[in-house]
C-alpha cells in the first residue's frame, strides 16, 4: 500500500449551472492544488453539462457559523416581522403596492 | 416503529436538549447536517453504510470494465466507458459524504483494502460474456435504483444529496443495459441464448442485493427509526420483482424462477426461495471473485502511489502560486 497515507487537501466545489444564476455548492473533493481541484471538479460534477463555471475553495478557508449558537446567532431576525411586506395593512383597492 | 427512539441514550454525556432536538428534526422529516449533534450510533451506522456504498461503486467498476476493450462497437464502448466513469463519480460523491462524518478518505480506503469494510456482494460474480454488461445494467443498476431512490430522502443531508445526484445518473445505466439485452435477445439464436444465460446468472444475485429478509436484518429497525432507511429489505425486493417481470417479458427473456406467479390477492408477484446460504458464502469472502476484486483494487491503489506523490510534490513546490490562479467570480 502507499507509503503516504495522508489525504490531499479537501476542496469545496461550487458550480454555476447557467449564466444568470449564482454558483451553488455541489460537493467536495480532494486535490493536491487548485488547478487539479478545478479539473477534478469538472470531471466529477459537470459530466453532463451541469455547469458553465466552477469555483473551488479550500475547505479549510471556510468560516462557518456554529450550529451550537444557531439560535442566538440568528435570533435577531426572528422577531422583526416588520421587515416583511405582509406585516403591513393596506386599504382595500389600492394597487401596485 | 414510527418515531425515533431515544437514540441519544448511547452518548451518555449528551445533554437531553441535544437529544431532543435531534429526535425532533428526524421526526419532522428534517435533515441532520454535518455539524449538528447526533447520537454516536447514528454517526457510526451512517459511516458504515455510506462507506460500504462508496466501496461498492468503486469495486463495481471492475466487472464491467472487464468488457471495455472487447465491446462490440464504438457506440457500445463509448457508452460503457461513460457508465464506468459514472460509477467512479458515485464512489467519490459517497466518500465525500462519509468524510463529513469525521472519517478520512485514507482511512476508508484502508478499511476497504484490508477487508474491514465491505462492498456489495453482487460484484463478486464474474462477467463471463458481453451479455453480462446488459444484465448488470438492467438488473444490478435496476436493483441499486430501487434501493437508492428512497435514500434521496435519508435523514442525513449529505448522503441524501449525494443520492439525488447518483439517481439522476443511474437511469442511463439501466436503460443502456436494457437496450443492450433487447438487441441481443432479438438478434441471432446464439445472441438470444447469451442474453438468456446472463439473465439466468444475474437474477438471483440481484435479488440478494436488497439484503437479508426482514426478520434477520440486524440494523433495519433502528435505521428506519432514524429515517436513514425508508422501506424494509423485503418490501424493496418485492417492488423490484414486480417491476422486472413485465420488463423481462418485453425483452423476450424469462426469469429463472419456476415459482414466479402472479398473486391476484396481493396484486404482486410471488417468487421462489432465495439461496441465503450462497449469499452468506459470498459475504464471507467465498464468492467466485472476492479475491480477484480486492487484489485488483489494492494493485490499482499501489500503482497509483507515484502519481499521488508526484502531484503532492508539484503542489508543494508551486504552493506560492496557488490561489492566485483561481480568481473566479
Ligand atoms: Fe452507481
Ligand atoms: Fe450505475
Amino acid at each position: 500500500m502507499s507509503t503516504q497515507n495522508t489525504d490531499w487537501p479537501l476542496w469545496e466545489v461550487f458550480v454555476r449551472s447557467k449564466r444568470g444564476l449564482s454558483h451553488s455548492h455541489a460537493g467536495s473533493l480532494h486535490a493536491p492544488d487548485a488547478t487539479m481541484a478545478l479539473r477534478n471538479a469538472r470531471d466529477l460534477f459537470t459530466r453532463r453539462g451541469e455547469g458553465v463555471s466552477i469555483w473551488v475553495v479550500p475547505a479549510a478557508a471556510i468560516t462557518a457559523s456554529s450550529p451550537d449558537e444557531k439560535d442566538p446567532f440568528f435570533e435577531p431576525a426572528a422577531d422583526k416581522t416588520y421587515r416583511h411586506p405582509t406585516f403591513y395593512t393596506i386599504p382595500e383597492g389600492v394597487k401596485h403596492l | 416503529m414510527t418515531t425515533a427512539p431515544a437514540a441519544g441514550a448511547a452518548n451518555e454525556t449528551a445533554p437531553a436538549e441535544l437529544v431532543a432536538e435531534f429526535d425532533a428534526v428526524v421526526a419532522a422529516d428534517g435533515r441532520i447536517e454535518p455539524r449538528d449533534w447526533m447520537p454516536d450510533a447514528y454517526r457510526a451506522t451512517l459511516i458504515r453504510q455510506i462507506a460500504q456504498h462508496a466501496h461498492s461503486e468503486i469495486i463495481g467498476m471492475q466487472p464491467e470494465a472487464n468488457w471495455i476493450t472487447r465491446a462490440p462497437s464504438l457506440r457500445r464502448k463509448a457508452i460503457l466507458i461513460a457508465k464506468v466513469q459514472d460509477e467512479a463519480g458515485h464512489g467519490l460523491y459517497l466518500y465525500g459524504a462519509a468524510e463529513t462524518l469525521g472519517v478520512s478518505r485514507a482511512e476508508l480506503l484502508d478499511k476497504l483494502h484490508s477487508g474491514r469494510q465491505r462492498y456489495s456482494s453482487i460484484f463478486n460474480y464474474p462477467t463471463l460474456t458481453w451479455a453480462d454488461v446488459g444484465a448488470i445494467g438492467w438488473l444490478v443498476d435496476g436493483a441499486a435504483i430501487t434501493n437508492q431512490v428512497p435514500l434521496c430522502r435519508c435523514s442525513y443531508g449529505p448522503y441524501a444529496r449525494a443520492m439525488v445526484r447518483v439517481c439522476k445518473e443511474e437511469s442511463f445505466h439501466q436503460r443502456q443495459g436494457y437496450e443492450l439485452l433487447y438487441t441481443l435477445s432479438h438478434g441471432t439464436e446464439e445472441q438470444h441464448a447469451m442474453a438468456q444465460d446472463a439473465v439466468n446468472r444475474w437474477w438471483w444475485p440481484s435479488l440478494m442485493m436488497f439484503g437479508p429478509p426482514d426478520d434477520e436484518s440486524a440494523h433495519s429497525a433502528q435505521s428506519m427509526a432514524w429515517r436513514i432507511k425508508r422501506h424494509s429489505n423485503d418490501e424493496l425486493r418485492q417492488r423490484f420483482v414486480d417491476i422486472c417481470v413485465p420488463q423481462a417479458e418485453a425483452l423476450g427473456l424469462t426469469l429463472p424462477d419456476p415459482d414466479l406467479r402472479w398473486n391476484e390477492e396481493r396484486g404482486r408477484w410471488d417468487f421462489g426461495e432465495i439461496d441465503w446460504e450462497e449469499f452468506q458464502q459470498v459475504l464471507r469472502g467465498n464468492g467466485p471473485c472476492n479475491e480477484q476484486r480486492l487484489t485488483q483494487r489494492r494493485t490499482a491503489h499501489e500503482d497509483g502511489a507515484w502519481v499521488r506523490e508526484a502531484a503532492a510534490a508539484y503542489a508543494a513546490k508551486h504552493q506560492t502560486d496557488t490561489g492566485r490562479e483561481a480568481t473566479a467570480v
